[in-house]
């Protein structure tokens, strides 16, 4: 435990000084502030902004500050140092893990701010965000895992980014899209938070996001399996 | 014999290709142990095997009575560990470097100004580890290698690319850590540190140990020529088989008050070290 409280002390102060990581955090929560305040339009859908841009942070923050850090720490060597130092990969992981889950949830803490919801309503957007993101940092741990270099991790991560973050907002222009999409943890989030006042989950969406998260866990173990955390 | 590190015959590949080949070294309590390769001579890998973050292939390794396979929190944390990479966060401060190993390795954060004070860094212990020297970022590299109080160090390639100020203040910490009993396993291509520094030495090339012993008593090994070079004061240089021929005519230039010096000529391990592989410590495998 002391490790992992170490390793996510750390990640706080490398943040701080780490732009590209630190915008990842900030952007989509800013700007939904901007956008709810300063774009209103009469027949828009209820917290529009909010759902959209939730969506997108959900497929891109988590997963791409997970990817650069792994990546990073591998590229870098300090990865190497910390396992030598008798830190165990799980704590590694809990450790950058638990810290991008956290920034993430403040994230989504703001982002929620300006959305017309009850308590109820305010408490249930931020169980399914705190899901969604967990299923991004799955996918950025084993991408940053199979990666050797940030310069890879990007490569690999930004299509991957872009399909998730953006299903959900193709899928409302084209059927063959929205039916692709719906096997994706994103879109079933969308789904969700558009409905969240009326929120019953079906069996559908939890067998949906059940097995994006294994499917992902095995992908994460399998990456792991092949390149190590060195 | 009392022993911090063992190896025997340690056989390790990754897929096809063979890394160790019947590695066998034995290193003792305090001592400074120098393996010297060139690069990919599977240096880094007998480390990852010494410290337990590998397991090899077959053969026996121990660290500090344990074997390394199953080393457990108690002999990890008597160990530092100090890679030719460094390994420091580059954003971070200096303070911050350490303050995190210092969580890590459960050491008070109290401990840290006096750190800086003995490596000679504390006026820059506000300054992010990407603005150092790259002698600065080895002495915080080593800082955190000692920070635990290891009882046995691994450094690899300490002073690569240093300048000799920087090189000299690190082999002093060095042998201020030997002194306190600390038992220090490098690696280095650097031939006139090996022979400074280190007790014992091994050779490694492409995997296999193809000799190891006192460095001068390699280099003795090694002294075919067995001559005698006299450098006399009017800087003229006369070599003579070192026997008793030698003795009448260096006899008559003592009389003569004309030497300078008198050297044997035995090798230097860089020379010992191409006779036996054919090629410099400093080229690639």
């Amino acid at each position: 435990m002391n490790n992992i409280v170490a390793i996510f002390k750390k990640q706080i102060k490398d943040t701080l000084k780490n732009k590209t990581i630190f915008i990842q955090f900030i952007m989509f929560p800013m700007l939904t502030l901007i956008m709810c305040n300063t774009v209103k339009i009469n027949e828009m859908p209820r917290n529009f902004f909010i759902n959209l841009f939730a969506t997108m942070y959900i497929g891109m923050a988590p997963l791409t500050s997970m990817a650069a850090i792994i990546s990073e720490e591998k590229e870098k060597n300090t990865l190497r140092v910390l396992m030598m130092s008798n830190v165990k990969p799980y704590e590694y992981l809990l450790g950058i893990g638990s810290y991008t889950w956290f920034a993430c949830m403040a994230g989504a803490a703001i982002i929620c701010i300006p959305a017309q919801y009850s308590a109820r309503e305010r408490l249930l957007f931020m169980a399914i965000m705190a899901v969604g993101i967990l299923v991004s940092l799955l996918i950025g741990a084993a991408l940053g895992t199979f990666s050797k270099t940030q310069m890879m991790a990007t490569s690999v991560t930004i299509p991957v980014m872009m399909a998730f973050s953006f299903l959900p907002m193709m899928s409302l222009f084209n059927d063959t899209i929205a039916k692709i999409a719906k096997v994706t943890y994103t879109e079933q989030i969308s789904q969700m938070l558009n409905h969240i006042s009326s929120l019953q989950p079906g069996f559908d969406t939890i067998l949906i996001m059940a097995a994006n998260i294994l499917l992902f866990a095995a992908m994460f173990t399998a990456a792991y399996r092949k390149c190590g955390l060195e | 014999m009392n022993y911090a590190l063992l190896a025997e015959n340690i056989f390790h590949s990754f897929a096809r290709n063979q890394v160790l080949d019947k590695v066998t070294l034995h290193v003792e309590s305090g001592e400074i142990f120098g393996l010297l390769g060139p690069s990919g001579a599977g240096k880094t890998t007998l480390i990852k095997i010494l410290t337990g973050q590998l397991a090899q292939n077959s053969g026996y390794a121990e660290l500090l009575g344990t074997d390394t396979r199953k080393l457990s929190v108690l002999e990890h944390r008597q160990i530092g560990t100090m890679m030719d990479n460094l390994g420091l966060y580059e954003r971070l401060s200096v303070r911050n470097n350490l303050s995190f190993y210092a969580d890590i390795y459960h050491v008070s954060h109290s401990e840290i100004p006096e750190i800086l004070k003995n490596i000679g860094l504390y006026e820059a212990r506000n300054t992010a580890v990407c603005k150092l020297s790259k002698g600065m970022k080895n002495r915080l590299s080593l800082a955190r290698a000692l920070m635990n109080n290891a009882s046995i160090l691994f450094l690899d390639e300490p002073t690569a690319g240093l300048d000799p100020v920087t090189t000299k203040e690190i082999h002093h910490m060095l042998l201020e850590q030997k002194k306190k009993g600390c038992t220090i396993f490098l690696t280095t291509h650097n031939m006139s540190e090996a022979q400074s520094l280190c007790d014992h030495v091994a050779l490694l090339d492409k995997g296999s140990i193809i000799d190891g012993g006192i460095p001068t008593d390699i280099c003795q090994k090694y002294n075919h020529l067995n001559r005698l070079e006299i450098t006399l004061k009017d800087g003229k240089k006369i070599v003579l088989d070192n026997g008793s021929a030698a003795a009448l005519p260096i006899k008559e230039y003592l009389e003569q008050d004309m030497v300078s010096s008198i050297h044997s000529t035995e090798p230097t391990l860089e020379t010992v070290f191409i006779e036996l592989t054919g090629k410099g410590l400093n080229q690639h495998e």
